[in-house]
């Protein structure tokens, strides 16, 4: 992993909050709204503390009417100002589809680059506890699908806090999607600003017997699953795309070309989504000599349910992605790992409600 | 269906229910054999009790996820309801609702929704279908006071009123949102006054006066299936519980235990239940305890549902 060494362990809602926090420090324009943010959970702590250093009048909480509050972050962004809007659920983000994709998006264009929306959209996908249909989707794909739009994915702190302080400075709607689970990991994190770029793919692991793409809390189940097909003498080259638009390819297709084998991992659903899209770039590129073979997970295509029984065999995780891995590269079907070799510390943690 | 000797020990029969079914399940919670988010209503029963004793089983009620006492009132099963948040194969949505989506559409019980306001809308659509349909039913949509900012609940009243549409909307204002409390949300607390407005008769209760509110509701709803057209009332109330999960949380700093004691000094529950004939509180009350004894039983001895059968009711 080519992130920097500091010797300070950060939670990732703890680095989320130093982000904005240090982002609000640099810049009096930036000030963070949203449904609250400013009570006395801070949005899981993402948020906590940032009232009492910045006044009410730079963090506030809103009215529940995200529809006209995203209008009004993206006016107040139109002249001048930088906010940071926060929605504790992707799912209540339809709720802002229309001003994110009609206007967010589209302003510097259609107004021939004479406006910018310096916008960030803070928001974060749930899983477990029966979260269920309304309080769980990866709705990134419909964003990233929008030009003008950029949708990136911190999958852990130390890109939790660059991603923030990147999004902040960017002069176009950001959507920084993050998740639930992932609040409670940590990582190396300096204390100093620092950014993370935008568009550019991280290698966590190199592997020469295929390529595994996740995204978001995928990143850390593919991780696990790599370690177990590592055991089996099968090296997985795990990548974490970081952002989803832009997306770094170079990074992609180099690996593909390398392993000849590409398992994406969505934290979505497959149809029409992200992981078709780097499978389409995948099969269109010039540039891999030989043709890969290719394999998607993701979402059953399914809402999400509530009961642990059928939410189980919803998401992908460790054993399900180590056993995928385990025959694309290997063409075999002769091993499957031990429950307790797939279970991870996050989701062993996590105990409801929200 | 239990003949109770007067509209009291009706709608205390239907408060208990609720509050006792949420005390039980509050008690379970910390087993983890729920692995749902609960939102309890405990406090505010007697809106939903007061208001639906009206309604008909033809009738519709819409809630939110709040909604275990919108969905106990208007018929719902205790049984499915115990299962479904246990997340079993025999709950009302078998295992893909929990406690917040609850549903039974043979009862008239609409879909709930955790996207708040999303429900109102959907709410007035069922009134719109009673009218093409030529039907004198109803429709009744509980919602919070949060829920009156989004956009589409004036946009709903709006179209109601427009088309006469035979529904009430019900605020039961708590004063709060999550943690957050009315006059962060709200520049000035005259809802009542608003909603008028659109022309619709419009009406606010202050205090938690069950039989008040009961009488009310009554002659609107008579009004209503002669063609009047929709209303609203806004009751205000208190919950007791925090937002979401099996705790009270007056420690947390966000709101005062003062104003918790007042609204439970005039806990409905109690003075209702003290107004009863003693006996026939006591059956009442036995009857209540089997029934949620039984509903935890089946729950709990109910089947989770196969991995197989995540893939059923994608499509109709
Ligand atoms: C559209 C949307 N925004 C935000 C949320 C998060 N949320 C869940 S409940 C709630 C408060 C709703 O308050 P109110 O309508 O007064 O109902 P109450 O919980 O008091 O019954 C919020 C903000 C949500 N579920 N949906
Ligand atoms: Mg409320």
């Amino acid at each position: 992993m080519s992130t920097p060494n500091t010797s300070r362990l950060l939670k990732y809602f703890d680095a989320l909050r130093e982000g904005a926090e240090q982002a609000m420090d640099a810049d009096s324009s930036v000030f963070m709204m949203g449904l609250d943010i400013d009570d006395h959970k801070g949005i899981q702590g993402s948020t906590k503390g940032l009232v009492d250093k910045f006044g009410p009048e730079r963090v506030f909480t809103t009215p529940l009417s995200e529809d006209a509050m995203t209008g009004v972050a993206i006016g107040a962004a139109m002249a001048g100002q930088r906010p940071i809007h926060v929605h504790i659920r992707m799912d209540f983000l339809m709720l802002c589809m229309n001003q994110l994709v009609n206007i967010a998006a589209k302003s510097h264009y259609m107004y021939g680059g004479t406006v910018q929306v310096p916008l960030v959209i803070r928001t974060m996908i749930g899983k477990s506890w029966g979260q269920g249909a309304q309080h769980s989707q990866g709705l990134h794909s419909m964003f990233a699908h929008v030009p003008g739009m950029k949708v990136v994915a911190p999958s852990n702190a130390y890109d939790a806090k660059g991603l923030t302080m990147q999004a902040v400075r960017d002069n176009n709607p950001v959507l920084i999607m993050e998740h639930r689970l992932l609040y409670g990991t940590e990582a190396y994190v300096p204390e100093e600003p620092y950014t993370v770029e935008f568009g550019k793919a991280r290698v966590l692991r190199e592997g020469n017997d295929l390529t595994i793409v996740g995204v978001s809390n995928m990143v850390m189940e593919a991780m696990r699953a790599a370690e177990l097909l590592a055991e089996q003498g099968i090296e997985a080259e795990v990548i974490d795309p970081v952002t989803i638009s832009p997306l770094d390819f170079d990074t992609i297709e180099a690996s593909v070309n390398k392993t000849g084998k590409l398992l994406v991992v969505d934290n979505a659903w497959l149809n029409c989504g992200f992981s078709a899209e780097i499978v389409a770039r995948v099969a269109e590129s010039e540039n891999i000599s030989l043709k890969p073979a290719v394999k998607r997970m993701g979402f059953a295509p399914t809402t999400c349910p509530t009961t642990p029984s059928l939410e189980d065999a919803f998401y992908p995780n460790p054993k399900t992605i180590a056993i995928t891995a385990y025959q694309l590269a290997s063409g075999k079907q002769d091993w499957v790992p031990a429950d307790d070799q797939c279970q991870l510390a996050y989701q062993t943690q996590f105990k409801g409600p929200f | 269906m239990t003949e109770y000797s007067t509209v009291e020990a009706r709608l205390y029969a239907s408060i208990a229910l609720v509050r006792r079914a949420e005390e039980v399940i509050s008690e379970i919670y910390p087993s983890d054999k729920i692995k749902s988010p609960v939102h309890l209503a405990i406090g505010q029963e007697y809106i939903a009790a007061a208001v639906i004793d009206h309604l008909r089983g033809s009738d519709y009620a819409s809630g939110t996820y709040r909604g275990h006492g919108v969905y106990l009132a208007k018929g719902g099963d205790l049984n499915s309801m115990m299962a479904e948040l246990y997340g079993k194969k025999t709950g009302c949505a078998q295992g893909r609702a929990g406690s917040m989506h609850l549903v039974e559409a043979g009862k008239g019980v609409i879909g709930m929704s955790a996207v708040v306001g999303t429900g109102i809308p959907v709410a007035v659509g069922h009134a719109l279908a009673i009218k093409q349909q030529r039907r004198n039913d109803v429709v009744v949509a509980f919602m919070g006071d949060g829920s009156t900012e989004e956009g589409c609940f004036s946009e709903s009243i709006n179209f109601a009123a427009l088309h006469k549409l035979p529904i009430l909307f019900v605020v039961e204002n708590n004063r709060l949102a999550i943690h957050e409390p009315l006059h962060k949300r709200w520049a000035a607390d005259t809802l009542t006054e608003r909603v008028a407005t659109y022309g619709i008769p419009a009406t606010r209760f202050l205090e938690p006066d069950v039989l008040a509110i009961h009488e009310h509701v009554g002659k609107v709803i008579d009004d209503m299936r002669t063609e009047a057209g929709p209303a609203f009332i806004e009751c205000h109330t208190h919950r007791w519980y925090e937002h979401v999960g099996p705790c009270e949380d007056y420690d947390q700093g966000y709101r005062s235990l003062e104003e918790g004691e007042q609204w439970r000094a005039k806990d409905v529950y109690v003075t209702l239940g003290q107004s009863l004939d003693e006996k026939e509180k006591a059956q009442i009350d036995q009857d209540i305890e089997a029934s949620i004894q039984a509903a935890v039983e089946f729950a709990e001895q109910s089947p989770f549902p196969a991995a197989e059968e995540l893939y059923n009711y994608v499509y109709a």
